[in-house]
């Protein structure tokens, strides 16, 4: 066992860690915005299906796995549209609404693919960009600055989306009308408004979570590629408590479990398979299970607004 | 009376025109994908009600649906969104199959209860889980639930691989994932010789029923109902409203896991891959279209059946994906949701064109 811990496989297991992280955080941050405006968004699985596909197709026709950045943004921002439309202006049941969201991105990105791609094609998909200078950095270096950009992306948003949420003032908004919307409407903030904005936000980062799976890590598309990582997310934003920095943890611990975990097996140390698939699922549960506490959720989160009653 | 008659048509006319609208919307993306939407669906509709094959093998999956349904119909009106019917179907198939093959001389009549129990207990407890995960540590259901799906998933496989695997598999070494057939003795009957339809179905309807008389006839029933009306209320009224979460869960539980069961006993006569085949999805479908009532379920799982199948047979005769089904049952659910504020103020239509502000009179939403 000595030589198996040396300092190069503990810093491919952190590089991969960050790496695997990158989906959880990006749908997460977009969640934990919809969510404190008071609206829960259970779709994000399906809207992440959609970005894969969308992310995937758009890189593998133009070759440019920028073009499959800005689809799935695109397409992301749609769905949040589609689940605004039902769940804020229409007042739909939130939980119902995002499984119908889920099952439309499911169904459609599988339709998709058989329809327009078929079999199994590989693309050329984001290239690593050593960052100069903060990349030689021992140990750090190589684990954090070595990385795609989708990566850098999820890692500056998490200081970036606290700023926006608790320093500015549609910060503010979103949160005074995830927590008390009557009196925003009251002070003249449209509550509508700023859900429809907070889920299409939400929608954009979901949608390139999605993509980061097809372009920035399997630099292919297949069925069922997001494995649950959608809801898994939305487990994040309880466990994090709502906050960027708690979702950062959050999804750095997972992630760290996981590559950790693919790093036993692929050093040959026995530990059976089904356990190491089962076990994200297990330890999503009992982050739920200890992160309970209600208080700190928006106070009006799944309750639709209307006017002129009482909360 | 009249006017409730008239509420049913009114919900009716709703119900087909979400349906509808989801056909329009599919139907672009047909168009998008230069298929010809009217060929597509025309197979999808008229396949499964042009002959006695179509008609059986539409019933054959109403069946499951039904059941999952009823499950689904329990634990919404307790208040309690369960999505992991996928697993408990599983865990209801492996119970029934392992039971089943466990005592392979003993007479039907005994054998037969026996298996359907341990298929529903096997559901009943996956179900359970979540149930006590929501009451106690207030984890949310929709989430576990879908974890649990994850988990039961892979046990299974690992079940169906392993130690339950079909002793002919390993022997003739094919290695293919499934258990031994059960006994012969509690094979379900066929209804109609040389087609599937089995007596699951007449069990089905049966449950259905049943389902309803508990609902709405017993004081269990009537308080896991105000559980699902506000459960703020029902606490006050002194109901133990976490010990009424569990049970719904459980039982939602174990109607998915019956509907194991009836795929075990009545269809493959063993648990295999892909058992499951997104009945657990497709029966929450059909209940929101059975406006969450036991009896309104039925038609809805033949209805639904009846697009399952169809989705096949298109995806055979024109070769459009059977995908294409499961984007037509989200925009269903997406259409029937939001057809509830439509349905509860008459005045939003009129509304609606003026400004998207209704003044919806609304319980609970979500939690």
């Amino acid at each position: 066992m000595e030589g198996v811990m040396n300092s190069a496989i503990i810093i491919s297991i952190l590089a991969t860690g960050i790496r695997l992280a990158t989906p959880y955080l990006l749908a997460a941050l977009g969640e934990m915005f919809t969510q404190r405006s008071g609206v829960y968004n259970l779709g994000v699985e399906g809207i992440m299906m959609m970005g894969a596909f969308a992310g995937f197709f758009a890189t593998l026709h133009s070759g440019s796995p920028l073009m499959g950045i800005v689809a799935s943004l695109l397409i992301g921002a749609l769905m949040g549209l589609l689940m605004a439309l039902v769940s804020v202006t229409f007042k739909a049941e939130q939980g119902i609404s995002g499984i119908g969201l889920y099952m439309l991105g499911w169904g459609l990105s599988g339709l998709l693919y058989r329809l327009y791609v078929g079999g199994i094609t590989s693309i050329d998909g984001l290239k690593t960009i050593k960052i100069p200078l903060l990349s030689d950095i021992p140990f750090l270096g190589p684990i954090i600055f070595d990385q795609n950009v989708l990566v850098y992306t999820a890692l500056v948003l998490v200081p970036l989306s606290g700023f926006i949420l608790f320093k500015t003032s549609w910060g503010l908004n979103v949160r005074a009308v995830g927590n008390k919307p009557e009196a925003a409407d009251t002070l003249g903030v449209s509550v509508e408004r700023i859900r429809y904005q907070c889920l299409i936000l939400g929608g954009m980062l979901a949608g390139l979570a999605g993509a980061f799976l097809t372009i920035g890590q399997a630099n292919m598309y297949a069925d069922n590629i997001t494995a649950g990582r959608g809801f898994i997310a939305i487990a994040l934003v309880y466990f994090g408590r709502w906050s960027p920095w708690g979702i950062l943890l959050g999804s750095l611990l997972f992630s760290m479990a996981d590559s950790f975990q693919s790093m036993v097996q692929v050093l040959g140390i026995n530990f059976p398979y089904e356990l190491a698939v089962i076990l994200p699922y297990v330890v999503t549960i009992i982050a739920l299970a200890i992160s309970f506490g209600r208080v700190w959720a928006p106070a009006a989160l799944g309750k639709p607004f209307q006017r002129g009653t009482r909360g | 009376m009249n006017s409730q008659f008239r509420g049913v048509l009114k919900q009716i006319v709703v119900l087909l025109a979400a349906l509808v609208g989801a056909l329009l919307i599919g139907a672009v993306f047909l168009l998008l994908a230069k298929s010809d939407p009217i060929k597509a669906y025309g197979v999808m509709f008229a396949g499964p009600v042009s002959d006695k094959f179509g008609l059986t093998e539409t019933l054959v999956r109403a069946v499951p649906l039904l059941l999952v349904g009823l499950g689904i119909v329990i634990s919404f009106r307790s208040g309690i969104i369960n999505i992991g019917a996928e697993g408990q179907i599983l865990a209801g198939a492996i119970g029934a199959a392992y039971v089943g093959n466990s005592f392979p001389d003993m007479p039907a009549i005994l054998l037969l209860p026996l298996v359907f129990m341990a298929g529903a207990m096997s559901g009943a407890v996956w179900g359970g889980i979540a149930g006590w995960l929501k009451a106690r540590l207030a984890v949310n259901e929709i989430l576990s639930t879908v974890m649990l799906n994850q988990i039961a998933l892979q046990l299974y496989l690992f079940l169906i691989r392993g130690p339950l695997i079909d002793p002919q598999e390993v022997s003739y070494g094919t290695g293919v994932p499934q258990t031994a057939l059960i006994p012969e003795q509690i094979w379900l009957s066929r209804l109609i010789p040389g087609t599937r339809l089995h007596s699951g179905l007449i069990f089905a309807l049966v449950v259905a029923v049943l389902v309803y008389v508990f609902l709405w006839r017993t004081s269990t029933g009537y308080r896991m109902r105000a559980v699902g009306a506000g459960p703020e209320a029902a606490r006050y009224a002194g109901i133990n409203v976490q010990w009424y979460l569990v049970l719904a869960m459980a039982l939602a539980g174990g109607m998915a896991g019956l509907a194991g069961v009836v795929e075990v006993t009545g269809v493959h006569h063993r648990a295999l891959e892909g058992i499951s085949a997104g009945y657990g999805f497709s029966g929450i479908v059909a209940a929101l279209f059975g406006r969450l009532h036991p009896l309104g379920t039925i038609p809805a799982s033949i209805l639904f059946g009846a697009l399952l199948l169809g989705a096949d047979m298109m995806q055979r005769a024109v070769n459009i994906p059977a995908a294409m089904v499961m984007v037509i049952q989200g925009l269903v659910v997406l259409f029937v949701v939001s057809s509830d504020y439509f349905l509860k103020n008459p005045s939003s239509v009129a509304n609606l064109k003026v400004k998207l502000f209704g003044k919806k009179v609304n319980g609970e939403g979500g939690k």
